[in-house]
């Protein structure tokens, strides 16, 4: 399971609708939501926002660092995504946690070049779990998901047939998708078929 | 499917996750006033299309984003060698015997 306590199934108001597939050795949810950032900057810069952050920015290519509800994905050598997870329920709580991040990120920053979108609402992630896992998604990623070339830890940004995701294995048989919003009834559909 | 080493992943990809951006190495005029029309639609159009080893940017677009060049052979399509943008371009004997290009 989740190796993160970052994502946990969408709230329970929603729980009806949380579930996309519930198949012998495989699971797909709909996580809750998150507050998220793109983070440019240099390693200097990088150094700075992951101490505001809560959460280093890792250097080495295609790695996570997750730390409790905080997560950061390497995406590029000077572009990070910023995952963090509040603490109450709703979207009102994603956005105070979403604001107060953004104000410690700048302070922490000062004059020091960089840039911090909130894209809180771009984004919607996917957890994909079970012995099948790897199985389904390779159905339409087109990497080489066995343990030894895609070790748990890994994010990358790729492709899902037509769509754009990021895939992060959070365990041996635990994926995320975080995909754009517009583009997840896209992926559900594609997981589905199979 | 072709596999390309994107230099700053540091992993073999396959070829849907990044774009072709043209011929490499061309540089832009430090004075493009000075030149003539015919000049400027050199540096803007003509390329050098060679059968054989040419060097091209690609960019890992859905990936790490990154430009970078790379040595391929347009009979084969064979990746020689990939490089970072801004290194020199690699010598082809270096490039064949033993770069870590995309297979
Ligand atoms: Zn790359």
């Amino acid at each position: 399971m989740s190796e993160t306590a970052l994502y946990r199934p969408a709230l329970a108001d929603n729980q009806a609708n949380a579930e996309v597939l519930a198949r012998p050795g495989i699971k797909v949810t709909r996580a809750g939501p998150l507050a998220r950032f793109v983070f440019r900057g240099d390693a200097a810069a990088a150094g700075k926002a992951g101490g505001a952050f809560g959460a280093a920015l890792p250097v080495a290519p295609l790695a996570a660092n997750a730390v409790g509800a905080r997560a950061a994905l390497w995406q590029g050598p000077d572009e990070w995504l910023l995952l963090a997870r509040p603490e109450a329920d709703g979207e009102q709580a994603v956005d105070m946690l979403a604001r107060q991040l953004a104000g410690e990120v700048a302070a922490a920053l000062g004059d020091t070049p960089h840039s911090l979108v909130d894209v809180s609402e771009r984004n919607v992630a996917l957890l994909v779990e079970g012995a099948g896992a790897a199985d389904l998604l390779n159905a339409h990623v087109f990497l080489d998901l066995s343990p030894e070339a895609f070790p748990v830890g890994t994010a990358t940004r790729t492709l899902f047939t037509k769509a754009e995701i990021t895939l992060w294995r959070l365990g041996d048989e635990a994926f995320a998708i975080e995909v754009w919003r517009s583009f997840a009834p896209y992926v559900e559909g594609l997981l589905i078929e199979g | 499917m072709l596999l390309i080493h994107c230099p700053c992943c540091g992993v073999d990809r396959p070829e849907i996750e990044f774009r072709h951006g043209g011929e490499a190495h061309i540089a832009r005029p430090a004075d493009p006033s000075a030149l003539d029309d015919h000049q400027w639609a050199d540096f803007l159009y003509m390329r050098s299309n060679p059968k054989g080893v040419t060097a091209e940017r690609w960019r890992h677009v859905h990936g790490c984003g990154r430009f970078f060049n790379a040595l391929r052979d347009t009979v084969s399509d064979r990746f020689l060698a990939v490089y970072r943008t801004g290194e020199p371009r690699p010598d082809l004997d270096a490039a064949s015997t033993g770069m870590e290009g995309g297979k």
